[in-house]
């Protein structure tokens, strides 16, 4: 039937699918449905990390084609699983075993939550038998997990698994995309049933009637378009969801309209266009920002004015008429009130207004926004003279030259992730990979190896900070033992950098809690068998990236930065959108423009 | 503002506590909660009351629909409706006080639906000011209410409005074209039974 002899090839056993399975219906354990499900379901990745109550499933592993990518710890699973959907715009997914197994997800299932990842998590749960035993191992995940999921299930008959993973492969994709969960009884795996993945087959996606930005709104909206002397469009990672990239640049381009970015949606409108202003909000250059309170009119795509990106709600954007698209009618008016709520498919929905756009001249707008900008433009950072310091914005400015903007950059949270946003000019969408909406720190290196293995083609970068790195460095030895290669940059400043600029501004520099001692991270990528270098200046960043480039394996280079270096500008929490913190003048990267 | 959601989910393990984690996600407190059978097989009624600001109801039902398993949403407290709320109450009550309480039960249209020696059991049904009328009247008569259980509001819109959900799963009873309904229909219809008596 589906049977073969284990293939030991590099760690690697993709058999050939037997697809006479999917054709009639077939006894099989709940364990090997599990993976005839996933196949059908087109994985042929999954990461993960064995235990007791997931065993079976990790024994039917050799009868299918998928390969296992085995973790160093289950949130690294999710995280990858992450990574790996949010290059590849394809369902992740994770694998663990019940308990500690199970919790440990948590954290990367949230992260994937708030940023409406596609993603299904498998866990082993303990026999339906001792099920409310507290039995060894025993976790009511489903329960933990309910909040932080789109959906989940608990699956005790083995009749039941390919329904439910099925149905969770439908549940992350449609919609508004999130991750799902997948508890399955040891007794469920163990025990067989008829595997028919037709019949399995969910109930299609129907949209709520809700779903439906009706023609009276739709005319709404092109007449505030049409009367719109300074519009502005909020663009969301829901472009990328909705694969409206195209539709969103002719609206932009049609209409003379400038784009502002999320950070999510950094990717989803090319950096080199000429209409793109950059990103909005709390580290936001001072233009875009001013741009947004000045608008007469904003049309949000798939963007939910997150309070990083509005600051205080009371002075948003105080003239501007809104038009909010968006898929989930739950973000329609939660911050910001809608003057059009348009609920739906951002592509279908500008699909339908771009033959009906009215023509407008938007050389006035522009006009006054480039004006803005002058004297608050960053100087060109690549041209400034060498001042014996290694600032961050260097090595991820450097990092985006040589590599052509072109890699998938893969951050971690804090000032590198803001300095990347910042300085690594994005023109292809989904090459930016970051934490947004929970800001999860040991985020980068997993996403990371979910990305090359999604889009194993593709040049992987990863900018950590010296924090967030070690609370995943572990995942060194998955990358060893998978033999991938992936740039790493750690943007080393001996503090938890974010948090002590906060306590710079906002706790009169009482640096409690902040100041970081590292390894020597050069010295455990080679306990790791990785090869990796100390950067110091400014003159070595460049060769240092070239060589990381050109070294057949994974390479870690340990940028020792500036310490009490700041992200400008800055918005305190709770101010208005323009009450900026500007760059001083005496940061020698910056404009010489202070005020306002 | 209170408002009253009528919730239509599946009948599955595990429903209610979304249902519920959700309100609770939101930070909205659930004044009372009832859940029963429908007219559909393998679909409950579920009447959730909350207390929270007015513009805050649109968000309370678009995060119920996106729940798996949650068919329909209605914010009924927006529309004409009835509202009922079924209460017991067990009185201490003897000899010398039971021909009063009877009255009494006349009077709110309760019924009596347990006698013992010193105690009876009243079943009222009806709104929730009628119901604390009730209970007024007998602690300001010096009763003494031994034991009491409310169900919670349970309400259905007037007229022939329907869930379009139920209408998609196959309910194919014949309706009334609501174009010509409209004008027969009055929002703010009496509800009869509350008019009848209110102490």
């Amino acid at each position: 039937m589906i049977m073969d002899k284990r293939e030991k090839e590099s760690g690697n056993h993709r058999n050939s699918p037997d697809t006479a399975i999917y054709t009639q219906p077939t006894p099989l354990t709940g364990a090997e449905t599990v993976w005839a499900t996933l196949v059908g379901e087109g994985v042929r990745d999954v990461f993960g990390y064995p235990g007791g109550a997931i065993l079976p499933v990790y024994d039917a592993l050799r009868k299918f084609p998928v390969r296992h990518i085995l973790v160093r710890h289950e949130q690294g699973s999710a995280h990858m699983a992450d990574g790996y959907a949010r290059a590849s715009g394809r369902v992740g997914v994770a694998m663990a075993t019940s308990g500690p197994g199970a919790t440990n997800l948590v954290t990367g299932i949230a992260t994937a939550m708030l940023d409406s990842i596609p993603m299904v998590c498998i866990t082993g749960q303990v026999s339906s038998k001792v099920l409310g035993t507290d039995a060894f191992q025993e976790v009511d995940i489903t329960g933990i997990t309910l909040p932080i999921t789109k959906h989940n299930f608990l699956v005790r008959r083995t009749e039941d698994i390919a329904p439910a993973l099925r149905e969770a492969f439908r549940i992350a994709q449609s919609g508004r995309p999130g991750p799902v969960l997948v508890d399955i009884t040891k007794d469920a795996q163990q025990n067989s049933a008829i595997f028919d993945f037709a019949a399995a087959a969910p109930q299609p996606y129907r949209p709520h009637p809700m779903l439906s930005a009706d023609s009276t709104s739709i005319r709404e909206a092109l007449e505030l378009l049409r009367t719109a002397k300074r519009p502005v469009i909020l663009a969301g990672q829901g472009i990328l969801h909705s694969g409206a990239m195209e539709q969103v640049r002719a609206l932009a381009e049609r209409a003379q309209i400038p784009v502002a970015c999320t950070l999510l949606g950094l990717t989803a409108f090319p950096a080199s266009h000429p209409l793109n202003l950059g990103m909005m909000g709390m580290h936001g250059e001072s233009w875009v920002n001013h741009a947004i309170q000045q608008a007469d009119l904003l049309i949000a795509c798939g963007m939910r004015f997150d309070d990083r990106v509005t600051g205080s709600l009371s002075t948003y954007a105080p003239n501007a008429k809104k038009i909010h698209i968006e898929i989930d009618p739950a973000e329609i008016n939660k911050n910001v009130r809608a003057d059009v709520g348009l609920i739906g498919d951002l592509r279908e929905i500008l699909e339908t207004m771009l033959p009906r756009l009215p023509g407008r001249d938007g050389a006035a707008w522009l006009h006054a926004i480039s004006a803005m900008k002058g004297d608050a433009a960053v100087h060109d950072i690549q041209h400034l003279p060498d001042n014996g310091h290694l600032y961050a914005a260097h090595v991820i400015n450097d990092i985006w030259r040589v590599t052509k903007g072109e890699a998938i950059v893969v951050t971690d949270v804090g000032q590198h992730q803001m300095w990347e946003a910042q300085y690594y000019k994005h023109d292809r969408p989904r090459s930016l990979i970051t934490s947004g909406g929970l800001g999860t720190m040991g985020f980068a290196l997993p996403a990371a190896i979910g990305a090359k293995v999604a889009c194993p083609e593709k040049e992987v970068w990863v900018i950590a900070g010296d924090g967030g790195f070690q609370m995943t460095s572990p995942e060194l030895a998955t990358i060893v033992q998978e033999q991938l290669k992936i740039n790493i940059a750690i943007v080393n400043n001996g503090y938890l950098g974010m948090v002590r600029q906060w306590q710079e501004k906002f706790y009169d520099k009482n640096y409690e809690g902040t100041p970081l001692l590292s390894p020597d991270f050069v010295k455990l990528a080679d306990a790791h068998g990785i090869q990796g270098t100390h950067v110091r200046h400014r003159a070595e960043v460049i060769s240092a990236v070239e060589t990381a480039r050109r070294h057949p394996g994974t390479f870690l280079i340990d940028f020792h930065v500036e310490q009490e270096d700041s992200v400008y500008p800055m918005i305190a929490p709770g101010a208005a959108l323009h009450e900026m913190i500007r760059r001083p003048k005496q940061n020698p990267l910056v404009e010489t423009a202070t005020e306002d | 503002m209170l408002h009253t959601f009528v919730a239509l989910v599946e009948d599955k393990t595990g429903l209610l506590a979304r249902v519920t984690s959700l309100f609770r996600r939101l930070n909205v407190n659930i004044i009372s909660l009832t859940v029963g059978g429908t007219e559909t097989a393998g679909v409950s009624r579920t009447t959730i009351v909350a207390e929270a600001a007015e513009e805050r109801a649109p968000r309370i039902m678009a995060s119920l629909y996106k729940l798996e398993g949650v068919l329909d949403v209605d914010d009924v407290g927006r529309h004409s409706a009835v509202i009922r709320e079924l209460a017991m109450l067990k009185i201490a009550a003897d000899q010398s006080t039971r021909s009063d309480l009877f009255q009494l039960a006349e009077v709110f249209r309760a019924r009596i639906v347990d006698l013992a020696p010193e105690s009876m059991m009243m079943e009222i049904t009806g709104s929730a000011s009628k119901i604390e009328g009730l209970v007024q009247i007998l602690l300001q008569g010096n009763y003494r209410i031994l034991e009491m259980a409310r169900t919670g509001r349970m309400a259905m819109r007037r007229g022939h409005h329907a869930s379009r959900v139920l209408e998609a799963l196959g309910d194919t009873s014949p309706r009334i074209d609501p174009k010509t309904l409209s004008g027969t229909l009055k929002r703010e219809a009496p509800d009869l039974l509350e008019d009848e008596n209110h102490a």
